[in-house]
């Protein structure tokens, strides 16, 4: 039999950021999958050198369109560390609300593509009409649906009044209602199973030797999550990562599941344990010195070594986002697979490209 | 293999969750960050506000007093209001209707007049 070469994306139906695969295959069995990336690079890093470091939180937050937050956060904790500024408490819990928020409304857009990947239009509906009320919550407290922009270097910039705290709940209550409606269908339907049970398989020891993170890892078993860190508020309230141990794309979509209720836990502790006080500590001075700061984003661990010399603006920002991470899996679980099954095995590392190519 | 029906009943009875945009439309947040407006009047063309942005949209010129912005540049983090120091920048809670033609936001002030008052007084005895 010869081999055959085929393109996937940069456009493709299923890909909601261009990258590129190309496909070798014999018959219809993949054999060989060689990623390119390079479609969406904006060059963020390189504007350190003529935006300040106080500009840059707005930058690096535009980095990703679905973490934004988080990408603000880690960058502004790295600052912060790096100039020695202690955060009050309240800003820590807030960052903790906002950047699981992020995470929800993550989870339910992937599960939509997720879905969309393997033809279940109407799940997909379903995923993205409740993720709509997590970016009215993002849009009535902080003024933005999705690049929120509160994190300044020493805080936040919004606060959350009693009401909108008593409003979050009960919207956090709707979504995890509508949330668990999903679940059998996720979790039992036979085409979904058919689709994902078994696609893409990684061992716990592959995961562990390609170094990925995020649910990609945790599927396989891993129970590795930078928010055990204990960053921002997390060394405050209880949390233990979810893992899954089959590895496969199923499994993978468990884990992100799992972490939507895990989130919305999340916040009701953070609610709870919430203090009252100032949201920001003024800041004094340049940044001097070089820091690297770790968070954990809906995909994984993302990454920022941020290296200052006093100066305005910073020497150098770099940036490893977790799909530059996970892509290595890719490599890994298409050979062997069906043509057919790339779509939902592409998907299952819930690719950023735009995280990526920065 | 049915598990998805009731929810596919509950939708076809209940009405959508979508709106017909144009006709009907969702009233703002509060606080949501939307148009910059600039209260010419008010504005002392310190520009701090041209500093602060982090897209570098605004641009203040202080000899002519004029104040320009291109709203199509403008990614709504809401700095320069937040940091305006004569109180004039602020931004209201509704989004930028779409427009056919990108155009620049270009504010004529009235700083030289100010310029002339503070001279008044100077020029008073040498009348």
């Amino acid at each position: 039999m010869t081999k055959t070469i085929i393109p996937f994306g940069p456009q493709h139906p299923v890909l909601p950021e261009p990258v590129h695969l190309q496909l070798t295959l014999q018959d219809e069995v993949i054999t060989e999958a060689i990623p390119a990336f390079g479609y969406v690079h904006r060059g963020l890093e390189k504007l350190a050198e003529i935006r300040d470091f106080q500009q840059m939180i707005y930058v690096v937050e535009r980095i990703c369109g679905i973490c934004s937050m988080i990408h603000a956060m880690c960058y502004c904790q790295g600052l912060e560390e790096m100039m020695g500024i202690d955060v009050p408490p309240r800003a820590r819990f807030l960052r903790v609300i906002w950047s699981e928020l992020h995470r929800i409304h993550s989870h339910l857009l992937w599960m939509g593509l997720f879905a969309d990947s393997f033809g279940f239009e109407s799940l997909f509906m379903q995923c993205w009409k409740i993720r709509e009320k997590i970016l009215d919550i993002d849009e009535a407290t902080t003024g933005n649906r999705v690049v929120i922009s509160v994190n300044v270097i020493g805080g936040v910039r919004k606060d959350l009044n009693a009401e909108q705290i008593h409003w979050i709940l009960s919207e956090l209550k709707d979504v995890e209602k509508e949330t668990l409606r999903l679940e059998t269908t996720i979790m039992t339907d036979y085409t979904v199973k058919k689709r994902t049970v078994g696609k893409g398989v990684l061992t716990r020891q592959q995961a562990y030797e390609l170094g990925l993170v995020g649910p990609v890892l945790r599927a396989s078993g891993i129970a590795q999550d930078s928010r055990m860190l204990g960053y921002a508020a997390f060394n405050e309230i209880d949390f233990a990562p979810v893992v899954e141990t089959d590895g496969d794309c199923y499994a993978r979509c468990k884990v992100r599941f799992r972490e939507i209720f895990q989130s919305i836990d999340l916040i009701r502790q953070a609610i709870a344990k919430m203090p009252d006080g100032e949201l920001a500590v003024k800041v004094k001075g340049r940044p001097e010195g070089e820091v690297v700061s770790r968070v954990e984003q809906p995909r994984g661990e993302v990454f920022y070594y941020i290296k200052a010399n006093g100066k305005k603006n910073l020497e150098r920002v770099r940036v490893r986002t977790p799909t530059f991470a996970n892509v290595p899996a890719l490599l890994a679980m298409l050979p062997g697979m069906w043509l057919s099954d790339v779509p939902v095995i592409v998907l299952s590392i819930d690719p950023c490209i735009s995280c990526t190519e920065r | 293999m049915f598990t998805m029906t009731p929810t596919i009943m509950r939708n076809l009875l209940n009405p959508p969750a979508t709106r017909r945009y144009p006709t009907v439309v969702r009233p703002p947040f509060e606080n949501a960050r939307g148009e910059i407006v600039n209260d010419i009047q008010i504005c002392t063309f310190c520009g701090v506000c041209a500093v602060k942005c982090p897209s570098q949209c605004i641009t203040v010129d202080k000899k002519s007093a004029t104040w320009t912005c291109n709203p199509f540049a403008c990614v709504y983090c809401g700095v320069c209001a937040e940091s305006c120091l004569s109180g004039s920048l602020h931004q209201k809670n509704d989004y930028r209707k779409p427009v056919r033609e990108k155009t620049m936001i270009v504010l004529q002030g009235e700083i030289i007049k100010k310029e002339v008052k503070s001279h008044e007084p100077a020029d008073v005895p040498q009348e």
